[in-house]
């Protein structure tokens, strides 16, 4: 009885792990926003839906195969991203924060409303159904693992590029001192743009993994944005590491707590766990200033 | 090289700079010095377009300056030090360097102008993996001199780099200055100590609120009557 209960209970864990995997990479994207530019893209998760549409209908509707689907939609929600900065965020650059917060939330509806206008509020199913994998006595989804995957790839692969590149760098600095940028040789105002369209291509990405694992909707955004969010708090808003540590923490909860009880008791374990911690540290995990 | 014609400038309706002409020569090491709110500042800032001069033209081998946007003032050979240093106190001293040679152009020097900084500041070497907030005020200036090195620049502006150090490490920085003047490069310092600035330049401009006031060789300016009791208290 006990050997059965454990290999679940590591099931659990190891499928946590995978969730984090997805969590990391959908809070890197707003984290990279907040950290460099200094504004919340309240819409982020919408605009992972639209990325969701555009594998779903250039797969189904137009016959493209997947591996091509999914670059084309990481394609057309960075330039997605650019364009919201370009002109909702740009505008609002030096106003009041709450302005900010609420343009951005009014693009979310205004995704929300054109994506049920435009796609109907049913359903879609991509159609592609990954096997599960069995180790032992453990099963996992296929899908899961191909998201951690490229989750983690793409998170690394993001990583060496701020460390490594030139462009990368200047990301780093213009969070740090941003009026002095010019006498580096860098236009704020075109790595502002860079970096958005850098944010909107990591919510391209997350999309084509979820449109795996999940059918796609106007309010799809909704089931997925708040613990986004969530998390970025969770880890200090704008940094990337703690952002990092706080996904797979909050994916533990959610799964190893719905493993003990049901599934919705994890999301409330997670729920309580994030607000205990705002009581012991109110910027985040490794949130500093 | 520079040269500056009648340049006024100021911030919304304050006016800072009242038709400022200057002029530094290629080799030359020409110092700008005053008071506490001359306009020092302001007056290196309009050079490298941070602000938009409100009249008159400034010249960059005989070329203007005035169509140019900031970010591009930096590959016709201005290199800036600015007033405070301004690191990026997060990046390692390496990587503020690395901002130095953001330039395209600059990039293909990159590890050979290090090796140069280096060399210059071996000390820079050591601490080249340390967060450049961590460094002492000296170390900073140092690292913020060689990040202005980095785009190869054939004139730098340096900004007050003797400000807020102690007084041993304010010596060690003029004679780091002295040392860059050697190497050939065409400097215009901006300066409050003025007694030790006119020690290391070659020729200086007064500027008091806003105007040129007077200018001439160093050792002359040293030895003016206006100077000596406004400044030097002697």
């Amino acid at each position: 009885m006990s050997d059965v209960f454990d290999i679940f209970l590591l099931e659990a864990v190891l499928n946590g792990l995978l969730l984090g995997g997805l969590l990391a990479l959908l809070s890197l994207g707003l984290n990279l926003i907040f950290g460099v530019i200094d504004v919340v893209w309240i819409c982020y998760a919408e605009l992972i839906m639209c990325g969701m549409y555009a594998v779903y209908y250039l797969h189904v509707q137009y016959h493209w195969p997947l591996f091509a689907a999914m670059p084309c939609a990481v394609a057309i929600v960075a330039a997605l991203g650019a364009a919201l900065h370009q002109f909702v965020i740009r505008p609002v650059l030096t106003a009041e924060p709450i302005n900010q917060l609420l343009v951005t939330g009014g693009v979310l509806f205004f995704l929300q409303a054109a994506a049920t206008l435009l796609f109907g509020i049913e359903f879609k199913n991509l159609g592609v159904t990954l096997p599960s994998i069995t180790l032992g006595e453990m099963s996992f989804s296929a899908s899961r693992l191909v998201a951690f995957c490229v989750a983690l790839a793409g998170m690394v692969g993001m990583y060496l590029f701020l460390k490594r590149s030139y462009l990368g760098t200047a990301i780093r600095a213009i969070s740090q001192d941003r009026a002095i940028m010019p006498l580096m040789g860098v236009s704020p105002s075109r790595v502002f743009v860079i970096t958005s369209a850098l944010g909107g291509a990591l919510a391209g990405l997350a999309s084509c993994l979820l449109v795996l694992q999940y059918d796609v909707h106007p309010a799809i955004g909704l089931s997925f944005g708040p613990i986004t969010f969530l998390i970025c708090v969770l880890g200090g808003l704008g940094n990337m590491v703690g952002g990092f540590i706080a996904a797979f923490l909050f994916a533990q909860f959610i799964s190893v707590g719905g493993f003990f009880f049901q599934l919705e008791w994890g999301y409330v374990f997670s729920f309580i766990f994030f607000i205990a911690v705002m009581f012991w540290r109110p910027r985040g995990i490794l949130g500093g200033k | 090289m520079l040269s500056l014609n009648k340049v006024s400038a100021g911030y919304g309706g304050f006016q800072a700079l009242f038709e400022v002409s200057l002029e530094v020569k290629a080799g030359e090491s020409v110092a700008v010095i005053g008071p506490n709110g001359a306009g020092k500042t302001t007056l290196l800032r309009v050079i490298s377009k941070l602000i938009e001069a409100t009249s008159g033209e400034i010249r960059m081998e005989g070329r203007a300056l005035a169509e140019l946007p900031a970010h591009e003032v930096i590959a016709r050979g201005i290199a800036h030090v600015p007033e405070n240093r301004r690191l990026f106190p997060r990046l390692t001293v390496e990587e503020n360097l690395k901002m130095g040679a953001f330039e395209v152009s600059s990039r293909k020097f990159f590890s050979q102008r290090l090796e140069f900084v280096y060399g210059l500041f071996p000390r820079m070497k050591e601490r080249r993996a340390q967060l450049a907030g961590t460094l002492s005020g000296g170390e900073q200036q140092m690292c913020a001199i060689g990040r202005a090195l980095m785009s190869g620049p054939k004139l730098l502006l340096l900004d007050e780099p003797s400000a807020g150090l102690a007084p041993v490490v304010v010596q060690a920085i003029f004679g780091l200055v002295r040392r860059i003047c050697e190497q050939g490069y065409t400097v215009l310092i901006v300066e409050q100590n003025i007694r030790q600035v006119l020690k290391v330049v070659g020729r200086a401009y007064l500027l008091e609120t806003g105007r040129i006031k007077d200018s001439g060789p160093a050792a002359e300016l040293l030895g003016s009557e206006h100077i000596r009791k406004a400044y030097l208290g002697i």
